[in-house]
């Protein structure tokens, strides 16, 4: 199979990085723990926040309403946007309609769904993400590899010399502190020029309108208190229905993120400054047919933690992009499937089904089981490789058959112990090329325990 | 996926007074005959009376027992023939007398796990068919008892032949430690043990508290080790990450299942182990055809060879 496997091979091939990669990642797995397990309430919280998130998608027209409503109250302008498309002309034609030029964006994966940049980019509109890892990735002109950590891939000496390159930084400097610092001086200039800030939503609150932004940089905060115009971007399963269950999320985000109690800056909203615009963009993008399917509902629970990431054996030895996808790892693999199959074909496969992601999901999403969906799904759509659904029908057909099992189970055997080793340690054989195959018993189980128990 | 330990509530009359009786052998109380007999209500049911002789008894014990049924994964069957040999006499001597239904083949997991139901759906009936008949089934394989148990549904939407067997099949620890409630085993493997924490036993089948949940910890397949005479378990630095294999995955994505195992046989290593065991051997197939190719210090031994005494 093509896709991932390939992308992977290409990543793990520098063992190093990949050994580093994994070590980087499981550094924050271990801190969520540590973290988690300061709280003794834990599994109940995940319960609960599970719980509440299901009451809210199953309710989530009415909530979606009230939330407007509320919003409007507020002084909110509130913008409904059917796919990436309409949300882009959206959000080009408020900076359009104020002669914006300069935008400043704190860290929002809708806006990377819907490929926002690009399309402002195109209309002569300057976009510079503020959060530091997603700052470098757009200096690197590459997309972020992880949702939380959008740099994660990138050694401090790579990040040095982009720097040099883009921020005049001194060549060869790789100081975190340095280069920080650089970064800070760049983006204050980028700040004060702005003309609108753009800015996701970690959770809405529907009996409020009010929602919140969690950053770690205060880049969020920022980049909406200086330019007279706010655009917050949002997905419309990021609501909960009361400013009550925030503390159930806010509680489980953070540790699960990164082993903080808490984000720095948890920065609520309610309507817009004095003399200011706030502007809240709904984005169904493919989420209600989600929500319209038995099996993959529970994907929108999600509140973008990453920590199914940074817990994946998979993902931490094969990189971000290696999943060629706006949200990489085990969740991604279940949501970008669902917008272009053909596209994300292998990345359901991408999976040992080890369901470490299931465990550690604070909110519970079954992610593991929904891979092993996809993949039905997959064959369905006619999307797994014709040899491998062939060689599934011929093993179904073989071991439906007891005698026929124990003729071929008996043949490879003798095949395994006579035939030369350059034929079994061929190239047609991945297993065999790091690994040994299993040296073959005379007889199966079930000839010796036939002659043993004398029948 | 968590509550299926618990299961035994939901279980028919006979088959909760079946496991009675099992657990009466095993500890070595008055013959469960005798036992079922006091209970109250317990009527003319035969059903965990030996009835057939199709299937092929491990030995010629009274004719009055639980029947259990041994599954054996087909790899077992075909590539480690002593695994099984292993989990029959771990069994025996605690008083169990197994059978093994000869039309047996495979669970079906390969077909599913790649998204072929259709080609796992034959097999998953023949599973249940085969298997209805008895009191328990009972399989050295966390995976294989995983796929019956927690994914057959798909081909059996509320089928009462299923849901009756369901919380009947079980992975050999959780058998000795829940059913037969083993707390000795008269075997010595004096030797450093890394145990492998197989995912599918681990996270579908609960055999222990995953490292990712906040739960008290518990671990059946570890509780068993310990009760052998010798045994030192050592500790990998990462408890219960995922070996690498993932059936088809370790092929189609050879790259990273590699580099997966390669890193669990490193920490097993640093910890001092100089054998490593699971309750899957797919998992130590893997590790050990990585082990073998790399000449590591390394042996791999399936749990149930450990619990019978096999030496090294």
């Amino acid at each position: 199979m093509t896709g991932h496997p390939t992308r992977a091979a290409e990543f793990i091939a520098l063992p190093q990085r990949a050994a580093w990669h994994d070590q980087s990642l499981w550094f924050v797995r271990a801190k969520r723990d540590k973290a988690a397990k300061a709280i003794p309430e834990w599994e109940s919280l995940r319960d609960a926040a599970a719980a509440i998130k299901a009451h809210t998608v199953a309710n989530l027209a009415d909530y979606l309403e009230e939330f407007e409503r509320n919003a409007k109250k507020l002084g909110a302008v509130v913008h409904w946007a059917r796919d990436a498309a309409e949300h882009n002309a959206i959000v080009l034609k408020i900076l359009s309609d104020h002669n914006v030029k300069r935008v400043v964006k704190s860290k929002s994966m809708l806006t990377e769904e819907c490929h926002l940049n690009p399309h402002l980019e195109a209309a002569g509109i300057e976009v510079v993400d503020t959060d530091l890892g997603e700052r470098i990735v757009q200096l690197a002109n590459e997309r972020p590899s992880h949702i939380v950590l959008p740099c994660i891939h990138k050694k401090k000496e790579e990040i040095g010399e982009l720097f040099h390159e883009h921020l005049g930084t001194d060549a060869g400097a790789s100081d975190p502190q340095y280069l920080t610092e650089a970064a800070r001086g760049h983006l204050r200039d980028r700040f004060l020029k702005a003309g609108a800030g753009l800015t996701g939503v970690n959770f809405a609150i529907a009996e409020t309108g009010g929602f919140v932004v969690c950053t770690n940089e205060g880049n969020a905060d920022l980049g909406v208190s200086l330019p007279p115009i706010h655009i917050a971007c949002m997905g419309i399963e990021k609501l909960i229905p009361k400013a009550a269950e925030l503390g159930v999320f806010l509680r489980l985000l953070a540790r699960s993120a990164t082993g903080q109690a808490i984000t720095t800056y948890s920065s609520h909203f309610h309507g817009p400054r004095a003399g200011c615009e706030l502007h809240i963009v709904l984005v169904d993008n493919g989420r209600s047919t989600v929500l319209g399917q038995d099996d993959f509902r529970r994907s929108l629970n999600c509140i973008r933690c990453g920590a199914c990431m940074n817990t994946c054996p998979v993902y931490r030895r094969s990189g971000g992009h290696s999943y060629n996808a706006t949200v990489p790892g085990p969740i991604g693999s279940i949501l970008e499937p669902a917008r272009d199959p053909a596209k994300h074909a292998s990345l359901p496969h991408a999976c040992s089904l080890c369901g470490s992601c299931s465990d550690v999901c604070p909110v519970k999403i079954n992610i593991h089981e929904q891979l092993l969906i996809w993949r039905r799904e997959l064959v369905k759509k006619g999307l797994l490789p014709l040899t491998k659904r062939w060689a599934m029908s011929i093993g179904s057909a073989v071991l439906q058959r007891p005698w026929l099992y124990q003729m071929v189970g008996g043949m490879g055997r003798m095949a395994l112990k006579l035939l030369p080793r350059f034929l079994v340690y061929s190239r047609l054989n991945p297993w065999g090329k790091q690994r040994e195959l299993p040296t073959p018993p005379k007889q199966s189980f079930r000839d010796q325990f036939k002659a043993r128990h004398g029948k | 996926m968590s509550n299926m330990v618990g299961d035994f509530g939901t279980t028919g009359n006979v088959s909760r007074l079946s496991l009675l009786a099992t657990f009466s052998i095993a500890t070595g109380n008055a013959p469960p005959l005798t036992r079922a007999r006091d209970l109250p209500g317990f009527g003319g049911s035969t059903s965990f009376v030996h009835r057939s002789t199709s299937p092929i008894p491990s030995s010629g014990r009274p004719s009055i027992v639980p029947r259990v049924g041994l599954f054996i994964p087909c790899y077992i069957d075909q590539m480690y023939p002593d695994v099984g040999f292993a989990t029959v006499e771990v069994l025996e001597r605690l008083g169990v007398t197994v059978e093994f239904p000869e039309a047996q083949t495979c669970c079906g997991q390969p077909m599913a796990n790649t998204g072929c139901t259709e080609a796992a759906a034959p097999l998953a009936r023949r599973f249940v068919e085969i298997f209805e008949p008895y009191d328990a089934v009972v399989c050295p394989s966390g995976s294989c008892v995983a796929m019956v148990r927690a994914h057959y549904h798909e081909y059996f939407h509320h089928d009462p032949r299923y849901d009756a067997l369901r919380p009947k099949v079980f992975e050999l620890c959780e058998y000795l430690v829940d059913v037969l409630k083993v707390d000795k085993l008269p075997v010595r493997f004096p030797h450093k043990v890394g145990l492998h924490q197989s995912c599918h036993g681990l996270r579908e089948l609960r055999l222990g508290s995953s490292s990712e949940t906040i739960v008290a910890p518990f671990n059946k397949a570890k509780q068993l080790l310990e009760l052998i005479d010798g045994l030192e378990l050592v500790d990998p630095a990462r408890p219960d990450e995922c070996c690498g294999f993932g059936g088809t995955f370790a092929v189609s994505e050879e790259a990273v299942s590699c580099l997966m195992g390669h890193d669990r046989i490193a920490d097993h290593l640093q910890a001092g182990a100089e054998v490593m065991t699971a309750t899957d051997m797919s998992c130590l197939m893997h590790l050990d055809g990585l082990i073998r190719r790399d000449k590591q210090p390394l042996r791999c031994m399936h749990i149930a060879e450990l619990l019978a005494g096999r030496p090294v």
